[in-house]
């Protein structure tokens, strides 16, 4: 039997994780509600198993999503993983022709070749050894890699590296020590037996002329397994758990889970996947304008993973969905912030009694129109809206002309998600008593409750797309002014809900659109966001100071914006004149 | 007795030796801002549920400064956290983080 006693440290902390993840993902999964669990049992029996392969192939081996971002970054990424794994697939090939038997030890491919010393008798000696080199160097590239982005992460594309917690940096280095010490062990093993390959062989005649190998040798296999045994013992209680978590946690999410309101055992998945990598670092405009890191998902997620969640963690954060965009992992961060901010603001109901008195008698016509409390403190908009309206002789309901109760998104955001329902109850009730076929709003914000959490039967617009539909039926005539302009996606409407076209289809139409790099998916929170409950004044004004100036660009005239939070915000910063898209609209529409 | 319909006013005397003004003090280390507070009304006056309501947001901040929890308990949770106060105030208050600091001392003491 192939056996040394220095299998046994790794031997114990392989399984020993084994053991330890298959509870944990147990008592997680088993969490679940019935009908997510259900869902799992399904997709296990459906073509989804291919898809799961799939994307497991390319996110948790390549890291296609870090690749797109910085392609140094993919490479580095990939070799520890992707090469991992072939080390592992290949090493386990190797043993498989080596050994006549099947049924080999789970650490033989390990150790191999302090195993199998006489190559003579081994079959295709050659072409393995040369594979598993070319697969160690591979792996050694990635770590150097790795090395230089501790120092130097702007080769990467990235301006800050993660601030790592204590376990984690235990776990990083044995995981850096792991590849070395393999080179060392097997070199030292190729020296004295010239069983290597083109790289192991090499060193190890390099690394016998200096050193006497017969009395090192053992003790680098020790070392070899010690460390493994150091970086399984460590892999849990640091940020090393994605590399398991994020093979369930897309097995999961093709089941069709997903975290929504309340914190559960697919959410506990979500953020041990989290591999802190920190490309969210950068995103987030309160780290990058003011310096604060706390509601860094990356710090964060440590946070909860240690359960030492701040306060000012979880509302010091705007939601503008940047971190969620630029995470490679596509962790749902905003529904877990907001589940973990209902967590600690497990108050008693609110007293919401008054709503009775809210009257619902209206006229009935096609298009209600839901300026929102947002477009009442900026009445330019509505106005304009009212103009169009009646510009283009459209019959319509303004269900919150003397003013109504809030959507509940900003309750929502807060965490008090049950609250929330309450008025959306009662909003239910208003617009069914309006009759209307259409609801249009003026709000980024009261559109993204409104189309997703209301589940109303009629068509939910928000006014950009109102007036793109129009402009393609031929309704709106517009006249093309002379002037040069940046637009503004606000998140809630943008990442928020992926409305990027239909503003921008019909500004064409009336201006010259300057492009900015902070467009679309990249776009800038305006800082005026309703999603923190922390900012101070003096924060605000900065981070939207800020946003105005990258997105101003020297040729534009004006900033064109589609949420009157956005344009309030922007005004007090702004050289330039700060207007919504109704209000263009409205000046070149011909009568 | 013959009942004329009135009653005497309640004392609007400010006890300001028995109010507790733990929370001002809690306010005052977690949200600062709320010292900046003139009450000048403009919150009240734009306040979406206070237009159905009895919520008055200046009247909870001067509640405040006076020790006054029971009303602040009663009156705040009729709030929706829409953010027009936060707009229109002049000083720039952050209410909507006093309105949820209060929630949560409230939540914490009992209340």
């Amino acid at each position: 039997m192939k056996f040394d006693w220095f299998v046994v440290p790794f031997a114990v902390g392989l399984v020993g994780l084994i053991l330890f993840l298959t509870l944990k993902y147990v008592r997680w999964i088993l969490s679940l509600p019935k009908e997510e669990r259900k869902k799992i049992r399904k997709s296990f029996f459906s073509t989804k198993i291919f898809a799961f392969v799939w994307e497991v192939f390319r996110e948790a081996l390549l890291h296609v999503r870090i690749f797109k971002k910085n392609i140094i970054l993919g490479y580095m990424h990939s070799s520890f993983a992707f090469g991992w794994f072939l080390l592992i697939v290949f090493g386990a090939i190797e043993v498989e022709f080596a050994n006549s038997r099947h049924a080999n030890h789970l650490y033989e491919p390990i150790f191999f070749r302090f195993f199998h010393r006489d190559p003579s008798v081994l079959e295709h000696h050659a072409f393995f050894t040369f594979i598993m080199d070319a697969i160690l160097l591979y792996i050694l590239s990635g770590l150097l890699l790795a090395l230089t982005k501790r120092l130097y992460s702007r080769l990467m594309g990235m301006k800050k590296t993660t601030r790592l917690y204590w376990t984690d940096k235990i776990a990083l280095y044995s995981l850096w020590l792991i590849f070395p010490l393999r080179l060392l062990a097997e070199s030292s093993t190729a020296g004295i037996y010239a069983n290597g390959g083109f790289m192991t062989n090499h060193v190890g005649s390099f690394l016998a002329n200096l050193l006497p190998l017969e009395k090192i040798m053992y003790p680098l296999w020790w070392m070899y397994s010690i460390d493994l045994f150091l970086f399984f013992a460590f892999l849990p209680f640091s940020r090393y758990m994605h590399i398991p978590t994020e093979i369930v946690l897309i097995a999961l999410r093709q089941a069709g889970i997903y975290t929504k309101n309340k914190i559960t055992g697919f959410s506990q998945l979500e953020i041990n996947a989290c591999s802190s990598c920190g490309i969210c670092i950068d995103a987030c405009q309160i780290q990058d304008v003011l310096g604060r890191q706390n509601m860094i998902p990356a710090y964060l997620f440590q946070k909860i993973r240690h359960e030492k969640v701040l306060k000012p963690a979880l509302y010091d954060c705007l939601i503008c969905g940047r971190c969620e965009e630029a995470c490679p992992v596509n962790i749902n961060i905003l529904n877990i912030k907001v589940a973990k901010r209902n967590e600690k603001l497990n108050h008693k109901h609110q007293q919401y009694d008054y709503l009775r008195q809210v009257t619902t008698e209206l006229p009935k016509t096609q298009i209600a129109y839901f300026a929102g409390c947002m477009s009442h403190l900026t009445p330019s908009i509505k106005k304009a809206m009212v103009s169009i309206f009646e510009k283009t002789h459209t019959p319509f309901t303004f269900i919150d002309e003397d003013g109504s109760i809030c959507c509940g998104r900003p309750l929502q955001l807060s965490g008090k998600i049950e609250d929330a329902k309450i008025l959306m109850q009662k909003n239910k009730e208003i617009i069914a008593a309006s009759g209307a076929e259409i609801l249009v709003t003026s709000c980024p914000i009261c559109y993204k409750v409104f189309n997703e959490e209301y589940q109303l039967a009629i068509k939910v617009m928000h006014h950009s797309q109102l007036f793109d539909l129009w402009s393609k039926q031929g309704k709106l005539k517009l006249n093309a002014q002379p002037i040069k302009a940046s637009y503004h996606d606000p998140c809630d409407l943008g990442r928020g809900s992926h409305v990027y076209d239909a503003p921008r289809h019909i500004l064409n139409q009336v201006i010259t659109l300057q492009e900015t790099a902070y467009q679309k998916e990249h776009s800038l929170c305006c800082g005026g966001s309703l999603g923190n409950f922390y900012f101070q004044e003096k924060d605000k004004v900065q981070v939207a100071q800020d946003a105005y100036d990258k997105i101003m660009t020297n040729h534009s005239e004006m900033l064109i914006t589609s949420c009157p939070l956005c344009k309030k915000t922007f005004q007090k910063v702004a050289e330039k004149p700060v207007i919504d898209l109704a209000e263009i609209i409205d000046k070149a529409l011909m009568q | 007795m013959k009942n004329f319909g009135f009653s005497v006013n309640k004392s609007r005397v400010i006890e300001y030796d028995q109010n507790d003004r733990a929370l001002f003090y809690y306010l005052m280390r977690v949200e600062p801002s709320v010292s900046l507070c003139i009450a000048c009304g403009a919150c009240t006056a734009t306040c979406s549920a206070g237009a159905f309501s009895s919520l008055d947001f200046h009247k909870i901040m001067l509640s405040i400064r006076r020790g006054e929890k029971v009303y602040i308990a009663k009156e705040i949770t009729q709030c929706m956290l829409c953010g027009k106060c936060q707009l229109v105030c002049p000083k720039n208050v952050n209410t909507r983080g006093v309105i949820l600091q209060i929630l949560s001392f409230l939540q914490s003491s009992q209340l």
